[in-house]
Order: structure tokens, then sequence, then C-alpha cells
């Protein structure tokens, strides 16, 4: 197996090597290409008539298994749906929802939202046609909504269901979603990437226990831009211009090949370096590797980072060590010395967040942040720059131990009262974040912390069921990322004592850090109710802070949302939201 | 001996008395020292074992520096350093020691494995059939599931038990010795089938030698040449193996730099810094193909057909 990744690893490099020596040859011939562009870019109204581009080519480094994208297992299979079905409103890049099947968007001022916050409004668009040239109406959303939470159905996009009442459809453009209580962030329901609306035709035998083998999973109708013709799970997917759209001048593409496969490094040379490809998803690869690729002069692709992806360190609350046996890691014991806020705030002090953002993560993957919170700009905590947490000083954070009574001992490990400074510090395996694990580890062993190396392949790390996961956290440190919504709600929760991960909860709470503490818990109280914008800005904001100054989680660095995406500089009209899907505005691509 | 003894009969009387009678294993060496490649082989060998065992004493530059990434090898860092600004001359030699220290330890495994079943399997019939099914079940296993599930059940205990780094240390040589000794065992017992049949086995169990003195004395000496060319080719197979575990954060941490370690962090940067991949690819290129040497001459010194 490994022999056979080395064999294609070389292949590629060799490849790409013969590419580029060419290309430094080729003196004449990259000269003109400046020229073919922009006279393309000169004439941008020509190309918006519907069908008359060419095939659209699409690489992601993982394939789709299945288009539907609420039976999805992962954002590969979420975007290769997004062409054919869409929700009723896209995140658009400003954390607003944009209009998409919806003719408005309903707001408490436009009286789509009533002032109890507990009801919301669609107007739908008329006269908007599935692929198969038959009627979209309201009731296919409303439809929808039932088979979606429906708890048989297992769908993977039921996140929203718990504080969705009832969604109904009054008539055939309207759409009203009902929530149990008052719900700040009323656009929960109906917008992104988890609410694509299917075809209630198609799909009402589908619902419950039929969900997961549905024939129609793999061939869904849908209201977007391009329907399907033929898909090769694993593979790849082929897909045709819907003459149904309800753009009569879009979209600009004939036909679009999505495939699927190979890694993020050969996925950014096959749209930077030999330009095979138009739209390459999530070059997750390391800056000086990606750097040189994007920023040569004859480079054919270009990346717009948008940031949104937490990446941080957890400190663990409760205890770890194996000796405890079935109460490892349980919410009710306390970790011995990361219960000293000092031994917290040191750690916190040795993370250089500077050197791990510029150097591995780059101008194209992530910049240093100290705050749990990092969008929308509205929510961002200010006050945090100047707090001795965030602040990367080893003689500091050294003095705070040494005057706290924690002494260094013969072999450089402090301890205090027999206990040492030893820890264990784990992720998901990943070589920018073993790099990440290379730069605090050294750091940490300086100020006299022993560190341990841990990391587990991301599908054992990112389950609660493996002993070497992020959910039971039977470590001291662990590091990952996730992506943050329009709103921080779901952010914030994940720090409350109720949601402390344990066996209680089969490990499946998002309070990894078993933290708790009743101030916070009061300060998310406000975020969960407060009707007042201001005021619950204002407790979303104090929230962080407490995170913060009280050394829970030691962020490191703000990635890009959702996905560092590389786009050939020929393609036109792309823009990306942090929010939704890479794909959300596929109908606007042109060349 | 014949020919030995017409060659001393020619000389002088007298010198016939000064010169001791050779051993198995002296003559064995005499035969081995005549092979250059392989001497050469044993050279390069000992040469990187000294320099990963005491190299890291000596020459300790392990520390992150931004400022110099990946540069090139210079005066100051021969081998040039990685993205952290790593010398990768101190990563090197501190990953050859566990690297060449895998690699012989688990193919020594798997070949003693391989051996003892090979054997048993092969000169007792009736164990013959139940020990071949069981190695054609473990060549059918797939490998890293079961990789997987062992990793799980032992890691913790063994590192408990005998320290982070040995811990893993040894279930690794374990692994990888539990899973390669199988085309051994097949060889050796094809060797034994055939052999027990010849006349001087014959012979020797005519004279009522034991079971045990047979196999080790008659047979074995015949079947080592083929087993110590699957043993040569096992370490390069070792070392390789021993990366892909690191790679999927099953083996050594991630901080432990054995030489598949390196190579797999070198891939990306094969057009930007060439010499990241270069030292380590070049070390387990030489450390493969001097045992493979040495291999080839010990076949030649220990088969007593090519004795003159």
């Amino acid at each position: 197996m490994g022999t056979r990744y080395w064999y294609k690893a070389f292949a590629v490099a060799a490849i790409s090597g013969l590419v580029l020596a060419a290309c430094a040859q080729g003196g004449p011939a990259a000269t003109t290409a400046p020229t073919a562009a922009a006279t393309a870019t000169a004439a941008p109204t020509v190309a918006s008539a519907r069908g008359t581009g060419g095939d659209l080519k699409i690489l992601y480094w993982q394939a789709p298994t299945i288009l539907n994208p609420h039976q999805a297992t992962g954002t590969k299979d979420n975007d290769a749906s997004r062409l054919m079905i869409e929700p009723i409103a896209a995140w658009g890049p400003d954390g607003k929802p944009f209009p998409v099947l919806a003719a408005e968007v309903p707001t408490v001022e436009n009286g789509g939202v009533t002032k109890d916050l507990k009801t919301v409004t669609w107007k739908l668009k008329s006269g908007v046609k599935w692929s198969d040239g038959s009627a979209f109406s309201a009731d296919d959303a409303a439809f929808t909504y039932t088979y979606q939470c429906d708890p048989k159905s297992a769908t993977s996009t039921d996140g929203g269901c718990a504080d969705v009442a009832s969604v109904t459809a009054p008539n055939a453009t309207t759409l009203v979603v009902t929530y149990k209580n008052p719900q700040p962030f009323f656009w929960l329901w109906g917008v992104g990437t988890s609410y694509g609306v299917l075809q209630k035709t198609q799909f009402s035998g589908c619902v419950g226990e039929k969900a997961k083998d549905c024939p129609a999973n793999l061939k869904p109708i849908g209201t977007g831009p391009y329907k399907l013709r033929e898909f090769k799970p694993g593979d790849v997917v082929l897909y045709d211009l819907n003459e149904n759209y309800r753009d009569p001048n879009k979209p600009f593409f004939k036909s679009v090949t999505f495939k699927g496969g190979g890694d993020a490094p050969s996925a950014a040379r096959a749209v930077c370096q030999t330009g095979d490809i138009d739209f390459g998803w999530n070059l997750q690869v390391e800056a000086a590797v990606l750097r040189p690729m994007v920023e040569a002069a004859d480079s054919k692709c270009a990346v717009s980072p948008q940031f949104g992806v937490l990446e941080r360190i957890h400190i663990n609350f409760a205890d770890p060590s194996a000796s405890l046996g079935a109460k490892r890691s349980e919410p009710d014991t306390k970790h011995p010395f990361f219960s000293d806020i000092n031994v917290r705030k040191a750690v916190a002090m040795a993370a250089n967040r500077t050197a791990v953002a510029e150097q591995l993560y780059g101008k194209y993957g992530g910049v240093p942040v100290c705050n749990v919170v990092v969008i929308p700009e509205s929510f961002v905590s200010k006050n945090t720059a100047s707090l001795d947490t965030c602040k990367y000083d080893l003689v500091a954070a050294e003095k705070l131990l040494q005057d706290n009574g924690w002494v260094k001992g013969a072999d450089g490990v402090r301890a205090k009262g027999g206990v040492r400074l030893e820890i264990t510090y784990q992720t998901s395996t990943n070589a920018v974040r073993q790099k990440t694990q290379d730069i605090i580890k050294a750091d940490l062993e300086k100020i006299g912390f022993k560190v341990t190396l841990k990391n587990a392949p991301a599908s054992t790390f990112f389950t609660n069921t493996s002993p070497d996961g992020a959910n039971k956290f039977f470590a001291d440190l662990e590091e990952f990322a996730s992506g943050q919504e329009p709103d921080p709600y779901g952010t914030l929760l994940g720090y409350t004592c109720d949601e402390r991960a344990g066996s209680a909860n089969n490990w499946n709470k998002g309070n990894y850090s078993r933290y708790c503490n009743p101030e916070y818990d009061k300060q998310f109280q406000i975020v969960r109710t407060e009707t007042d914008p201001a005021k619950r800005q204002a407790a979303a904001v104090a929230a962080n802070d407490i995170l913060i100054k009280d050394a829970v989680v030691i962020p490191l660095v703000n990635r890009v949302a959702p996905t560092a995406d590389g786009a050939s500089k020929l393609l036109k009209g792309h823009q990306t939201s942090a929010f939704d899907s890479s794909l959300w505005d596929i109908a606007n691509w042109s060349k | 001996m014949a020919t030995a003894q017409v060659r001393l009969g020619a000389q002088p009387a007298g010198a016939e008395v000064a010169r001791p009678a050779r051993s198995l294993w002296a003559d064995a060496w005499i035969t081995f020292t005549r092979d250059r490649l392989a001497v050469a082989g044993l050279a390069v060998l000992v040469l990187l074992s000294v320099a990963v065992l005491v190299g890291p004493v000596l020459w300790k530059q392990t520390a992150i520096d931004f400022s110099r990434a990946l540069q090139g090898p210079s005066l100051d860092h021969p081998f040039g350093v990685d993205d952290l600004g790593r010398d990768l001359l101190a990563r090197v030699l501190e990953g050859g020691r566990v690297s060449i220290a895998v690699g012989i330890t688990a193919v020594l495994l798997a070949v003693a494995l391989g051996t003892a079943i090979g054997a048993v399997a092969g000169y007792y019939s009736w164990l013959d059939n139940p020990l071949m099914r069981i190695t054609d079940l473990f060549l059918s296993l797939p490998v890293l599931p079961l990789l997987l599930v062992l990793i799980y059940l032992f890691r913790e205990a063994l590192q408990l038990a005998l320290g982070a780094q040995l811990g893993v240390f040894i279930m690794i040589v374990g692994v990888i010795g539990i899973l390669n000794w199988m085309p051994v065992a097949r060889l050796v017992r094809a060797s034994f089938l055939s052999l027990k049949q010849r006349e001087f086995v014959e012979a020797a169990r005519c004279v009522g030698s034991p079971d045990g003195r047979i196999i080790f004395r008659h047979i074995l000496p015949n079947v080592l040449s083929p087993v110590l060319v699957a043993a040569t080719i096992g370490v390069g197979a070792a070392i390789i193996t021993e990366s892909t575990l690191s790679f999927l954060g099953l083996g050594f941490p991630s901080d432990t730099p054995t030489w598949g370690r390196l190579l797999f962090d070198a891939v990306n940067y094969l057009d930007i810094a060439p010499h990241w991949a270069i030292f380590p690819g070049l070390a387990i290129f030489l450390i493969v193909l001097s045992v493979n040497f040495i291999g080839d001459g010990l076949r030649d010194a220990l088969d007593p057909r090519r004795k003159i």
C-alpha cells in the first residue's frame, strides 16, 4: 500500500517537473498566455449566453458517493449534489442569506418574521421548474422538512430539527417555518447546504427507514443549473445543462465533469501548474508548497481565501490518566495540573500562533487568531489581543510556573507536590497538524513540560467510539478545527456545562474540554434567548472573552472557510462564501 | 576436504601440521571475505550503524528555526534543513537508529518464525497440512485492518509496561514480523520437502540420527541460502512498512524522525527542496543495498554445495 502511494507521488512529481521544465524553456509561449487572458476578459458579455461554454472540469480529492445532501457523509457529497439540489436560500459571502428558490429573504422589518421571532414566512419564486419539467412548489420544501426531520430517515442534516416545530406550505409560493421557542437566529431552517430541497414526487417513497437505500439518492432531480447524466459513486459525476433552469441566460457551461480522488497536492498541481482542471477543491497544502504554485509567473490558478474555520488546542479539564479505568476523562474527574489556571495560562502563553499561521498555513491558509468566535465580524471580540493568554511569551510563562511553585527537576521537567507536568498532545493525522505539534512541543519543552505527541487518522480521530478520538479525549491537549456558522450560537454551545462529553451521553456532546463555569453559562443563556441584537452580541463577546481569559481553549489559526479552493484564472463569476458550499454560485460561473 | 588435502599434500612436509583445521564458520568467513561486494556492503552497514549510534551525540542541531527554512545543503547543514528549519543531518542520524533497528529486528523475527514453521511443516508430514493452512490464513488476512486491531489492543498495554518508545518499538517489530513470516515459511517447507528425500538425509536416518539433528545439522544448512535472500529483501520492506505505519499515525510518535517518516514529509517538497528527500532516500537505498550484498555473500559462503 505504502509502495503504491510512493509510485504515485513520484509519478506526479516527475510529470510536474517535466511540465515545469517545459514551461521554463518555452519563453514565447509564456508571454502569449497573458494576452489571451486579456482578450477573454475584454468580452464578458458574449460569454454569458446559456450553454455556450464547453465542459467545466471540477476536481475534488475526495470522491462523492451519494448525491442526496441529506444522506451526505462529507462535503464532497454535499457539493456534488449542489449543482442539482438547491436550498431556499444560500449563505452569501456577507453571512446573510442570498435568495435561491426564495423570492426575498424574510426579516422582522419586511414582515417575514414575527415580532416574537417564532414564525418565519418565506415567499418563494414562482414559475420554477424541476429538471424533469414538472413545477416546483412550496409543498416540496415542506416535504423536505418531513423527510429530513424524521428520526428514522437518519439524515446527516437534522441538526436544526430540534428547534423547529413545523414547516408548512399554505400555498405554492409560501413556506411557513415555526420554531418551538423564540429563535434569535431565525434563518436556522432553510438556508445553506444542509437544507437542499428534494422533489416530493421522487422522494415521497423514501421517508423513514427506506431513506438510506433509496435509488433516488443516486439520481436526484433538482432545480439547479445542471442535471445528472451519469454518476459513478466514488469516481466521477457527469452533468448536463438543465434546460428547465429558471434563468434563461444561465448556466454558461454545456456540461460539467466532477472528478473525485487523488490528494490535495496533486489537485493543486492540476489546477495551478498543468491547468487541466478549472476548479480544485480544498487545496489543503503546506504554505511553502502552495504559495510558489499559485504565485508562479505561469500559474494558472487563483486562490481567494475567506477565513472562518478555527484551528485550536483544547485543554482537558478532566483527568485522562489511564489508571482511572472506566472513570477516565469523565467530566466529574479533575485534571491533576490543568485544574491550576496558571499551568493552563503557561501553555497558552507558549503557543506561537504567529509562527504556525505564517510558516505552515501562509496567506492562502490562515491568519493567527486569539478568539473562539472568529466570524462574522460583528460577533468577534476586540478585547482579547491585549490579554496575557494571547501573547507568545516564553519568559513570562516560565516565570508564572516558577512563581506558583512548579519547579524544574533534574531532567528539566517541572513538578509540584509529586505532580509532574507531563502532557500527551493528540490530533488527527495531517502533515500541517503534525508540524504544528512539533512547534508547540518544542516551546512547551523549553518552559518545563514533557510532551508526548500522538496522532490518529481522521476517520478514527473524529469519532465518539475510539479511545484515540477527540470526543473521549484520553489526552491532555488536543487540536482540531471546525467551521463556524453565521451565528455564534453553535460555537459557544460547545463550552457549556450541559454539553460536557462523557460516557453518560455516549461521548457525543460537544464540550470536549469538559469545561464548566456558571459565569460562562449565564452569558450563553443570553445568547440563546435574548431578542435584542445588541445585548445578544455583547453577551457573545463576553462569553468568548471568558474562554480566553480562563485559558480553556488556545485558538491558533483562523483558517480558510469553507476550503481553500483553487480556481482557474480563466474562470469568471466565482465568489467564495465562508458560510456555504464552494459551489453555491456555480450557476454564475463562466469562462 | 579431499581437494584440500591434495593441495596440502603438495606442500613441503611439516607445513601440514602447522595449519589448523578450518571450522565451518571460519571457512564461510574466508569465502565471504573473498566477495568484494559483500565486504563493501558489510563496511557500509557497519559505518551507517556506527554513524547513527554515535552521530546524534556529536551532532546536536534539532532546534526549530524558521529563518533558515528549506535551505539546501551548506557547510553548516551538510544535508540542508526542512520546512521548520531543522537540520536534516541530525534528523537522518536520529531516524536511522529507529529505522535500522526496526528493519533488522523485524526481519530476524520474521525469518525465525518462518524458518521454524516451514521446517516443522516440511519435515513432519502430519503437521504439514494444518501449518500450511495457518500460513494461508495469515497470507489472506487484510493487513491494514489487522494492524489497527493489533495496535488498539496492545499499544497502551505495551507502552505502560515498557515505556512509550520501547513499547512502540516492540509493537511495530512484532507486527511487521508477524505479518511477514509466511513467504519464508513456504520457501523453507518446499526445500525441506525435497531435501528430506535425498540420500544423505536417508543415510543420516539410517545411522540413527535423531530428528533434531537431521533438521539442524543436515537439512537446515542447505536451505539457508534462499532464506537469507528472502531476509535481505525483507529488511527494505520492513523499513518501508514502518514508514507506512508512521504515516497513518499508528507507528512512532510523529516527532520521531524515522527515515520513512522523513521521506513522507518531503514528498510535497520534491520540486522546491529535493535535498529533503534525497538524503533519507539515499540512506534507505544504501542500507538495503548493503544488506542485499551481505546476503549474497553469505549465501555463497554458507552454501555447502559451493565449497571448494
